[in-house]
């Protein structure tokens, strides 16, 4: 049994029953960083904060919102956004920070492609990762159903028309999810549940997961170098600040990490205030009617690349399509083939398809919002075609890459 | 070294006083968030037409989601200051709460009081405490006398004279 | 400098994916219509001056303008209820207090000549199978032109207060289209009422709401359906739809029953006035707020600029 003994402080009192020190040191002065690092390190902070503000504006949308097809849409659009005090406010934060946190998670992904921190004992962080950002997924289009407009209505007959899954037409589970034959009450009752409880809690779990994962291969650094980390640290705790290879996650680590948030906060707030049309789509400022499809239907813009997969197959094909494309970037760690773990831009063959994935996904982004006729389906197959032929030559571009170094 | 130290230590408490001073703003918003909406502050007015009201029999409105009750009173009913004069005849306007712990005392016309099924508080037809516990008489909303009609939620000169006087309490 | 490299990289992707969903790709999907400023160009110009005495008494006289329409603002009251109106023409016809303030001079002397034309509804109404409920104006027996002229001036006239941009909302777009943050119906402001306190029920809201369902059914199979609640139209369409929609709703949807409406540029912005005041009423709050939380944060930045500095000045 531990022994007890008068405490001293209030700090000596709690550090003998809590170990505040240690926790201090094991989760902040004392979790080691590289310094060889940029600001694309810091996207993982940025997140964090922008699920904050999602959480916070989310509790204030909570105490108006109804989750009933009769009042869902005033109850957004009348009572939040003009009758409550602030209630514009954080209903504009929300929207936002839901788009913006795509972007981030975009930036974040191909930051750890292009460095190569899926691979040698990172394959956890990944797929860690892919887990969240599914999981993300799932949370913005259940959110998305409840504002309850046209775009929340047919997103919601689209999407949940999938698990038919084509020839199989399992219309049964299409409706056992819908908890209809359409989507109505009963539906956006339980996708409120689903965004404001269920998946808010799997999140969070993931995001302990995800930080966990993180703590035996610690973070990467932009040479891909092998750092020692306990000689390293031993360095900087022996006043060798400047030689050391690593810095304290506080807050040295944390300042830059600060720094890099003022500048996306400068630029987040000018898009709640002035810029947000591209979060609120207008056609979901019309109330869902079940009798009248938007002359435009489109995803939200993160999911424009994978819709476009779905697009320009027959169905079948095209939910195999959507399919792969769901899960092929789990299988990243494993089809990498190539032993180096550095940046893309020192792997030869590598690097070409790095920048070709991120040029595909742009184009097939930009394609999945352009109405499917005339030429944009032409450029939409060979862009789909690309992507899943970028995937099957990633084991053999990366199994013909030479070793580098004798690292 | 010691200067460096200090001057970091200032700037890392300048940004975090500062960042505090925004966190102050966002409770600010939050507490606006919080407020009763002006739909329900507007519904805080209702007019009640009491030129149809019988002596001696109970009228209970609805005033911000309490009961009100309107008593009209008889020539032989003792006079008191908590009378409400509208036309030319008194009446009792009060809110319909004990004041105890806000149940809702029933009215007995033939004894003139009201008696509170909770704790037996009882009250007479002013209002007035007759039977503890209530600590104090059945409150007087703000109210403007308008011909035959009152209005209550706004404060009228009457109310504001009774009010000055302790009365509405 | 590697880092700036790195950000202008990110940079360019991010604004490169945002100008392909959002311009590029909405400028494929909505079709782009020239505004003509609601000059009305295809409708004749007045050739003769009015005189709106002799226009009053064509209005209320040979005219024949009051037996459909009321003009409060002259006292005279409508002829029916607005759901005995649009029983009988499927729309309650309008007030005519404010036309004359908000609606053009030629579109008012076409529409007295020709309403058909003057609203671009010839294809919904070719006189033969389905008739305009208003008449066209045949003359009076003088000069057709100075008459129409006279009854124009008169309109414009008893128009000459200032109109609010509620009064021009009801005008122009009210009797179709409800706006229920506006608490407006097609046949007026929804009155306060009170619940009964013994039932719970208040039986003037729904005999209130019982004559608003039967205008609309009458209007709905007039237009063919129910016009849209206008309350956040503001927020639902882009400014340059709202103004070549409402200058010339043919030019947006070819072959929609909305008429043309008319109105000057002062008028629609006075309706868009409105719309704004029912569908973004925080636009003002949110301007001014704005510049406040980015400025809070420009600063935020520039201390976290100098503690990070601070901070690093052993490390590197």
């Amino acid at each position: 049994m531990a022994h007890f003994t008068k405490a001293t402080s209030i700090h000596d009192w709690l550090n003998q029953r809590l170990a505040v020190d240690k926790v201090e040191k094991v989760l902040a002065t004392e979790y080691w960083i590289p310094k060889n690092i940029n600001f694309l390190w810091a996207m993982g902070m940025i997140l964090a904060v922008t699920f904050g503000l999602l959480l916070i504006s989310g509790i204030f949308l909570l105490m108006y919102y109804k989750p009933d097809t009769k009042l869902a849409f005033d109850s957004v659009n009348y009572t939040i956004m003009s009758q409550v005090g602030y209630g514009w406010l954080w209903r504009h934060v929300h929207a936002v920070a839901a788009s913006v946190v795509f972007l981030i998670i975009y930036i974040h992904m191909f930051t750890a492609i292009y460095y190569g921190s899926y691979k040698k004992g990172r394959e956890m962080i990944w797929i860690s990762g892919m887990l969240l950002f599914v999981t993300f997924s799932a949370e913005a289009f259940s959110g998305y159903m409840l504002p309850w407009g046209q775009m929340s209505y047919w997103a919601g007959m689209v999407i949940t028309n999938i698990f038919s899954m084509g020839s199989l037409n399992l219309n049964g589970l299409v409706e056992w999810i819908r908890g209809g034959y359409v989507p109505g009450d009963a539906y956006l009752t339980r996708f409120f549940m689903l965004h404001v409880v269920l998946l808010p809690l799997v999140i969070m779990a993931l995001i302990v997961f995800h930080f966990a994962a993180l703590r035996i291969p610690h973070v990467n650094n932009q040479d891909g170098e092998e750092i020692d980390f306990e000689e390293e640290s031993a360095k900087y705790l022996a006043g060798s600040t400047r030689q050391s290879k690593v810095i304290r996650f506080q807050f040295d680590f944390l300042s830059k990490d600060i720094l890099v948030l003022g500048f996306f906060f400068i630029f987040f707030f000018y898009l709640v205030f002035y810029h947000f049309e591209f979060a609120m789509d207008p056609v979901n400022f019309d109330p869902a009617n079940g009798l009248k499809t938007p002359t435009h239907i489109y995803p939200e813009w993160y999911f424009l690349w994978s819709y476009e997969i779905l697009r320009p197959f027959p169905k079948n094909p095209g939910l195999i399509a959507f399919g792969f494309a769901q899960v092929i970037f789990f299988l990243l760690p494993f089809l990498d083939r190539s032993p180096n773990a550095v940046p893309a831009g020192r792997r030869g063959i590598f690097k070409v398809w790095f920048w070709l994935l991120l040029i595909n996904m742009v184009a097939l982004t930009i394609l999945g919002k352009l109405p499917p006729v005339g030429i944009y389906t032409t450029y939409g197959t060979i862009a789909a075609y690309f992507f899943i032929g970028l995937w099957i030559a990633l084991p053999i571009v990366t199994k013909l890459e030479k070793p580098i170094g004798g690292k | 070294m010691a200067v460096k130290k200090e001057r970091r230590d200032f700037l890392g408490l300048a940004l975090g006083g500062f960042t505090t001073l925004g966190g102050i703003a966002v409770l600010g918003a939050a507490k606006r968030t919080w407020d009763p909406l002006p739909s329900v502050k507007s519904a805080g007015f209702t007019t009640i037409d009491v030129s149809g009201a019988q002596p001696n029999v109970l009228n209970v409105e609805k005033w911000r989601g309490k009961p009100i009750f309107i008593l009209k009173k008889t020539a032989d009913m003792k006079k008191d200051d908590r009378d409400i004069i509208v036309g030319k005849d008194r009446f009792l306007i009060c809110i319909g709460l004990c004041t105890h712990l806000g149940c809702i005392p029933s009215y007995y016309p033939k004894q003139l009081k009201f008696i509170c099924a909770c704790h037996g508080g009882q009250f007479d037809t002013a209002g007035r405490v007759l039977k503890s516990p209530p600590p104090i008489p059945l409150y007087i909303p703000p109210f403007k006398v308008e011909g035959t009609k009152v209005v209550l939620g706004e404060a009228g000169e009457t109310f504001k004279k009774m009010e000055a006087a302790g009365l509405t309490v | 400098m590697k880092e700036l490299k790195i950000l202008l990289i990110v940079i360019f992707f991010a604004l490169l994916t945002y100008w392909g969903v959002e311009p590029f790709a909405h400028s494929k999907m909505h079709k782009h219509v020239e505004d003509n400023k609601f000059s009305y160009v295809d409708l004749p110009p007045l050739t003769k001056k009015g005189d709106a005495t002799r226009g009053k008494a064509l209005v209320m006289g040979a005219g024949a303008c009051v037996g459909c329409h009321s003009i409060k603002a002259a006292g005279i009251p409508a002829p029916m209820d607005p759901n005995t109106a649009a029983a009988s023409y499927g729309v309650n016809p309008p007030d005519l207090s404010n036309v004359g303030a908000l609606m053009d001079e030629r579109f008012l002397a076409e529409l007295i000549k020709n309403p058909t034309k003057a609203l671009i509804l010839e294809h919904k109404f070719d006189g033969k199978t389905r008739v305009f409920p208003m008449p066209s104006f045949m003359g009076a027996g003088g000069d057709k032109e100075q008459e129409v002229a006279d009854m124009v001036a008169y309109l414009k006239k008893i128009s000459n207060k200032e109109v609010s941009p509620k009064e021009a909302y009801v005008t122009s777009c009210g009797r179709c289209h409800a706006n229920r943050y506006g608490k407006y119906e097609q046949i007026g402001f929804v009155p306060k009422t009170k619940s009964n306190i013994k039932t719970n029920q208040d039986i003037d809201l729904l005999k209130f709401k019982e004559k608003v369902a039967d205008y609309q059914g009458n209007l709905a199979e007039y237009m063919g359906k129910l016009p849209p609640d206008l309350s956040i139209m503001i927020r639902a369409r882009s400014e340059d739809f709202m103004k070549t929609f409402i200058e010339d709703p043919q030019s947006q949807l070819k072959g929609t029953a909305m008429p043309r409406v008319g109105l000057t540029n002062e008028g629609y912005e006075k309706v868009m006035k409105y719309l704004e005041e029912t569908g973004d009423p925080s636009k003002p709050a949110r301007d001014a707020l704005g510049i406040k939380v980015i400025g809070f944060f420009v600063i935020f930045t520039i201390l976290a600029l100098l503690w990070k500095k601070s901070v690093w000045r052993d490390l590197h």
